[in-house]
């Protein structure tokens, strides 16, 4: 026994050695790297990177397409999740494909949808064109296209929380005489808040990171159409490696915050 | 039958926006967001693509730049998917059975592809496996290139697939008894027989789920494979990227077809992974 033992816990730290020199290779040096080469010369030049005008620019572009996308599609996830969730009705395996499908649609592809439906020739154009708006290398591009990359998140968190937590308390108030929106701010809002609340979480961090889609869109315009994941790659373009790690410390910085709010969320969405 | 239709119609219509009945409410708001959002924007592409004609568009499918992008987005994202396959699984193991330091921060860790722009990934990436890189430095003594080749587009897609595999996993193992496990041994299985036997056969549907799930994430990748490869046309030059450099050469039609190309090999694996998914429950049942 003792040997089959010992065999067991030298399998076991060549198991971990393996995973973890694995992981090494693909995310913890890069992940190092990334600071790295942020602050190696250090703080200052970090400061000067980010106090420019185009920095500030595309982090502002950033939180607007953030404000703008959030919102909507937390109220789009909270009633598909109730119209999957809460409702039998042939079709409903489809819908629920249907919802998953931004996720495995290349960016690119979603982007270049948006131009054959918005651009200068695309179904829209003409319209949008002697309206005077600009979709295509401008704001509403951008939302639309971070729209369609996000639009899953929510909905996919929050049906399995409302599956889980059944109608019953949700029939109970409605016999007692609550209105719908009673019962849905008073019974359904503080049982699905954790799962709710992670699904948020992811949509923001993908409205905020999001580069194929937004790339296609917004003509990357420096100063004017560019996010901070575009800036990232405008900036490297430019071999301005110190201005371009700066952008992407921020935004790893970003990534960090949203894995340890996932996982303190994870926990509450465990216990309760 | 059309008074029949338009009655019908009207009912719906009832159901749908009168606010009277809020329950219809999200039944509006999940379904015309969909149209606006999803089933618009691909029937444009659709549409376009049809109106190019079949021969029009499977001269330009089939060019051989096309060809050569095809095939270096699908082998080396098969490449990745498989290696990840086999290393995912070993991460996802090590992680659920052993107990170590660190092991709840490697944990976590994992979905940072998930949660990391994916330009940040293509210029950490090609930075640490540049030929001055801390990786590509290594390498370079032996004449190997890592970042600005297919390589580059190989690590890359690594680095974006592997918590697909890890994270379908996980869960799977955490479930699977370790008495059965003990029961092998001590009816006398070596351990190779164990795994081979015992372990594996329920982990395959979970696997090959993850497989398919990084596979297609890779297939469509484009931030961080634009950056670290030199998209060079026969080269590492990947499908996405293809539609990018059409759309700026204003050749909607190029960039359509390569596009709906894509758009059909993304719908073709969705109904695989659905199909995995669904024998790896009943796997799971039984």
């Amino acid at each position: 026994m003792p040997s089959s033992n010992q065999l067991n816990r030298r399998t076991k730290w060549l198991l971990i050695g393996v995973a973890v020199g694995y992981l090494a290779l693909i995310l913890f040096i890069p992940a190092t790297t990334l600071v790295y080469e942020a602050f190696h010369r250090g703080f200052m030049p970090f400061w000067e990177a980010v106090n420019t005008r185009f920095f500030q620019a595309a982090v502002s572009l950033t939180l607007i397409t953030a404000l703008i996308c959030v919102p909507i599609n937390t109220i789009f996830g909270l009633c598909a999740a109730w119209v999957i969730a809460r409702n039998q009705f042939r079709g409903r395996a489809l819908l629920m494909s249907i919802i998953d499908l931004p996720f495995s649609v290349s960016p690119v592809v979603a982007g270049l949808m948006l131009i054959l439906l918005y651009g200068r020739i695309g179904w829209f154009g003409p319209l949008l064109e002697s309206a005077g708006i600009r979709v295509i290398f401008a704001l509403p591009g951008i939302v639309l296209a971070t729209l369609f990359v996000t639009l899953p998140f929510v909905a996919r968190e929050v049906i399995p929380v409302l599956e889980e937590m059944g109608s019953d308390q949700e029939e109970a108030a409605r016999t007692l005489g609550a209105k719908d929106w009673q019962i849905f701010w008073r019974v359904t809002l503080p049982n699905i808040r954790w799962g709710l609340l992670y699904g948020v979480l992811l949509t923001n961090a993908r409205a905020m990171g999001e580069f194929g889609a937004v790339a296609v869109v917004s003509g990357s315009i420096i100063g004017r159409t560019s996010t901070l994941p575009i800036f990232v790659e405008q900036v490297y373009k430019n071999y301005q490696t110190q201005g371009a790690f700066s952008a992407a410390v921020v935004l790893g910085l970003l990534a960090a915050v949203t894995l340890v709010v996932k996982d303190i969320l994870e926990k509450r969405t465990h216990t309760i | 039958m059309n008074s029949f239709l338009s009655s019908s119609f009207n009912n719906n219509l009832k159901h749908i926006s009168i606010p009277k009945l809020p329950i219809s409410i999200p039944w509006f708001v999940t379904l015309g967001y969909l149209v606006l959002m999803l089933l618009l924007p691909i029937a444009a592409l659709i549409t376009k693509s049809l109106t190019l004609g079949v021969d029009e568009f499977w001269r330009i499918a089939t060019q051989p730049l096309s060809l050569s992008a095809y095939s270096v987005t699908f082998i080396t994202a098969l490449a990745a998917g498989l290696i990840n396959g086999v290393m995912g699984t070993l991460v996802a193991w090590v992680l659920v059975r052993y107990e170590f330091p660190g092991r709840k921060i490697i944990d976590a860790a994992i979905d940072l592809p998930f949660a990391l722009p994916t330009s940040v990934a293509g210029l950490v990436l090609a930075t640490v496996y540049s030929e001055r890189g801390w990786i590509g430095q290594l390498f370079a003594p032996f004449g190997i290139r890592i970042s600005f080749t297919r390589v580059g587009v190989f690590i890359a897609m690594l680095f974006i697939s592997l918590p697909f595999i890890v994270r379908t996993l996980q869960p799977v193992l955490q479930e699977m008894e370790k008495e059965i496990e003990e029961a092998a041994w001590s009816l006398g299985a070596s351990s190779w027989q164990t795994f081979s036997r015992v372990l594996l056969p329920p982990l395959i549907p979970p696997i090959l789920t993850g497989i398919a799930l990084g596979f297609s994430r890779a297939v469509g990748e484009y931030g961080s494979v634009v950056i670290i490869a030199s998209n060079i046309p026969f080269r590492d030059l990947i499908a996405p990227v293809l539609v990018f450099q059409r759309l700026e050469q204003y050749d909607y039609a190029g960039a359509t077809v390569i596009g709906t190309v894509l758009l059909m090999a993304s719908l073709v694996l969705l109904l695989v992974i659905n199909f995995l998914q669904q024998w790896g429950r009943r796997y799971a049942i039984k």
